[in-house]
């Protein structure tokens, strides 16, 4: 492709699909209607037409027999990507993903690895009606033997893509539905950091905010809105869950001193949780106040029209910024 | 293809009946001497190593052991009608079969010793490592024979399990999938009347359980679980279908558990002595080794050769179940992921640290 080309999150994500398929004739993109309708949010789109129907093809409507089938094919030399259609319908496919894809390479001392990617369209914040809108990484997080992404840019849609793609484990990919149409310009041959590595995505020296997934971009925003009212606040992109990044998110909290993470999960026992007590833990003596979670409310994801009362928003980030005692009181 | 070419026999077919006589069965192929006093052997062995990892339960060296004491000629038919090439996936009461594919016994019994999850390389005997939770492995089934399929390859998949394991929903996705991807499996379910202590009655009420295979477009057949010609015959027909293209098919043979679900179980609070009784008749071996005899096959010099390799068996397993292997704290960690997270290289040293500081109390 041309460098520097505008394009959407869902584009970088096929054009992940699509350089991984051509590099290497073991990878195959299967699921359920990802084929001649190129996924219900085009991310496959002609894939089929390029590959052949043995290279991207629809399946019957059964997750664990995805998930399944996808073990099968690893272990016998294939390299599966597979796609849960949305987040709550990956559901049926948790056994085969906890009791075998994450285990395997354990059960047998390294003899067989799978290297899957398991695609999931994510989170919330379209409007969508229930069963699609859930942010279910704890569970994943939560299963040794999986690796966890959750990309927040354009760039590290392909970056990230691509790492998952070629791992020898795998690799949970989280695309974050809100903004698979968000447009960057990127060049996909520049070379991202890898999983594994979170990046600072804005400096600042008042606050850290930490987030992932759909959450960066409204950290970003919240750090110019704190700007404008004088508070310069430094945003972290943990981008890969697990491994989890503690060096990188660490040293950003020690050079500012407070924290608040995002996340738009409930946040009871959540991801953003684990990394409270881990830079809590780590940093103790950097911290001048304690740090502070926003997050989704511990409820079942809302309907459509009560959602923006559920998600973290700018309001509610710089609120929390507000409480990480400025004063001594 | 017509529906009720799908369906399976109305009675399972019976190749030698339980006093060892052939019946007047003449449409299924009868195997050859060579191929019955092989299958006899591979029996006497399969008994003899279920009793002995029953002892070795006894005295303390296996955790537990799922016998298939009773299921031997299901066990070994399902190793010997493989090809080199083809693929098993057996469940945590298909030991036998698993050593029927080359696997060491000692090797097949790691999970149940407790040293570690699966003793052997699954790529090595194409052997999957024994699946727990059911059903699950027929899915996986399906996967291999479809990958080769893709490369061109004329593998076959041995995708065993029981009677519960037709009522999990990962049971029907692989019979679903398979038969949509035309994918080379044999699904083998050994309906040995109880899931632990529930009957198939709480199961199923269709017909048969092969009977299921019309629903999915799929050739299903029901044979005599304890009739080792029968399921040689019966399952080799399996796998050369599956082989030539003719896609997935299912084979339900009709056997019993003869003993407990383990050791830990108690059979007799949900089933009748004489139910156990009237199957002890059914003995697979006394019915292949009648056949035998009668057929003049099996000399005394041939069966004292026969007793005389289970025993090395045995003894093989003795020797190396009573070995204490030292599990190595280390490993705990070597193989989550390829390279181990930050995270984890720093679990290993903390129990590392800890380790060597009991090490020196």
């Amino acid at each position: 492709m041309a460098q520097h080309e505008k394009i959407t999150m869902a584009q970088a994500f096929n054009h992940a699909l699509r350089d991984a398929m051509t590099d290497d004739e073991s990878v195959l993109m299967f699921g359920e209607d990802v084929g001649a309708l190129g996924g219900v949010f085009r991310v496959t789109d002609g894939l089929s037409a390029e590959f052949g129907d043995s290279r991207c093809f629809d399946t019957p409507l059964a997750e664990s027999g995805i998930m399944g089938m996808a073990v099968g094919l690893a272990m016998n030399g294939m390299r599966p990507v597979v796609e849960m259609q949305f987040d709550a319908f990956a559901y049926p496919a948790f056994e085969q993903l906890v009791s075998h894809v994450a285990k395997m390479r354990n059960r047998t001392r390294g003899a067989v690895n799978l290297p899957i990617t398991i695609r999931i369209p994510y989170a919330g914040g379209i409007g969508g009606v229930e069963h699609h809108c859930d942010s279910s990484e704890a569970y994943y997080v939560h299963t040794p033997g999986l690796t966890v992404v959750a990309p927040a840019t354009v760039a590290d849609a392909y970056t990230l893509m691509r790492e998952a793609i070629a791992s020898p484990d795998p690799v949970v990919v989280l695309e974050p539905k809100k903004l698979y149409w968000s447009k960057e310009e990127v060049d996909l041959d520049e070379a991202q950091p890898g999983i594994g590595r979170a990046v600072v995505r804005r400096e600042g020296t008042d606050a850290t905010l930490i987030a992932y997934g759909t959450s960066v971009p409204t950290a970003l925003e919240a750090a110019d809105a704190a700007a404008a009212e004088g508070r310069s606040l430094q945003v972290v992109d943990v981008r890969s869950l697990v491994p989890f990044d503690d060096e990188t998110v660490c040293g950003a909290v020690r050079s500012t001193g407070r924290a608040v993470v995002v996340a738009e999960s409930a946040g009871f026992a959540s991801v953003a949780s684990e990394i409270v007590a881990r830079v809590t833990e780590r940093c103790f003596h950097h911290l001048a106040a304690p740090v502070r979670r926003v997050t989704g409310f511990d409820i079942p994801y809302p309907p459509p029209k009560l959602e923006h009362l559920h998600l973290p928003s700018v309001d509610r980030i710089l609120d929390a910024v507000d409480t990480l005692q400025w004063e001594d009181v | 293809m017509p529906s009720h070419d799908l369906l399976p026999s109305d009675e399972p077919v019976q190749l030698l009946d339980q006093h060892g006589r052939r019946t007047e069965d003449s449409t299924h192929r009868f195997p050859s001497d060579q191929e019955l006093l092989r299958a006899h052997e591979a029996l006497v062995v399969g008994r003899r190593i279920n009793e002995q990892a029953y002892a070795l339960v006894r005295q303390g060296r296996l955790a537990v052991y799922p016998s298939s004491h009773g299921q031997e000629a299901c066990e070994v038919a399902a190793a010997l009608v493989m090809g080199d090439g083809d693929w098993l996936f057996p469940t945590y009461r298909d030991t036998v079969s698993i050593v029927g594919r080359g696997v060491d016994p000692v090797d097949a019994l790691v999970l149940l010793k407790g040293d570690w999850h699966s003793g052997y390389d699954p790529t090595v005997h194409r052997v999957a490592p024994q699946a727990t939770p059911l059903a699950t492995q027929l899915v996986h089934a399906v996967g291999v024979a479809h990958a080769a399929t893709l490369r061109g390859e004329d593998t076959v998949v041995m995708a065993m399990c029981g009677d519960g394991a037709t009522s999990e929903g990962d049971f029907h996705e692989a019979l679903n999938f398979a038969a949509v991807f035309k994918a080379p499996v044999v699904f083998f379910v050994q309906n040995n009347e109880y899931a632990i202590s529930v009957p198939l009655a709480r199961q199923s009420v269709a017909p048969s359980l092969a009977h299921k295979g019309v629903g999915y477009g799929m050739p299903g057949e029901r044979v005599d679980g304890n009739d080792v010609a029968a399921l040689l015959s019966v399952l080799g027909s399996a796998v050369d279908a599956a082989r030539g293209g003719g896609g997935p098919q299912l084979v339900e043979a009709h056997t019993y558990r003869m003993q407990a679900h383990t050791n830990a179980d108690d059979a007799t609070r949900y089933r009748q002595d004489d139910e156990v009784e009237a199957w002890r008749d059914r003995d697979p071996l006394l019915r292949s080794e009648a056949y035998l005899v009668g057929r003049e096959l099996l000399t005394e010099e041939r069966r004292s050769a026969i007793a005389a390799t289970a025993e090395e068996v045995a003894a093989s397993m003795r020797d190396g179940l009573m070995k204490d292997v030292e599990p190595v704290a280390s490993d705990l960690f070597a193989h989550v992921y390829a390279t181990p997270t930050p995270q984890l290289r720093e679990q290993a040293a903390f129990l590392d640290e800890e380790l060597s500081r009991e090490g020196a109390r």
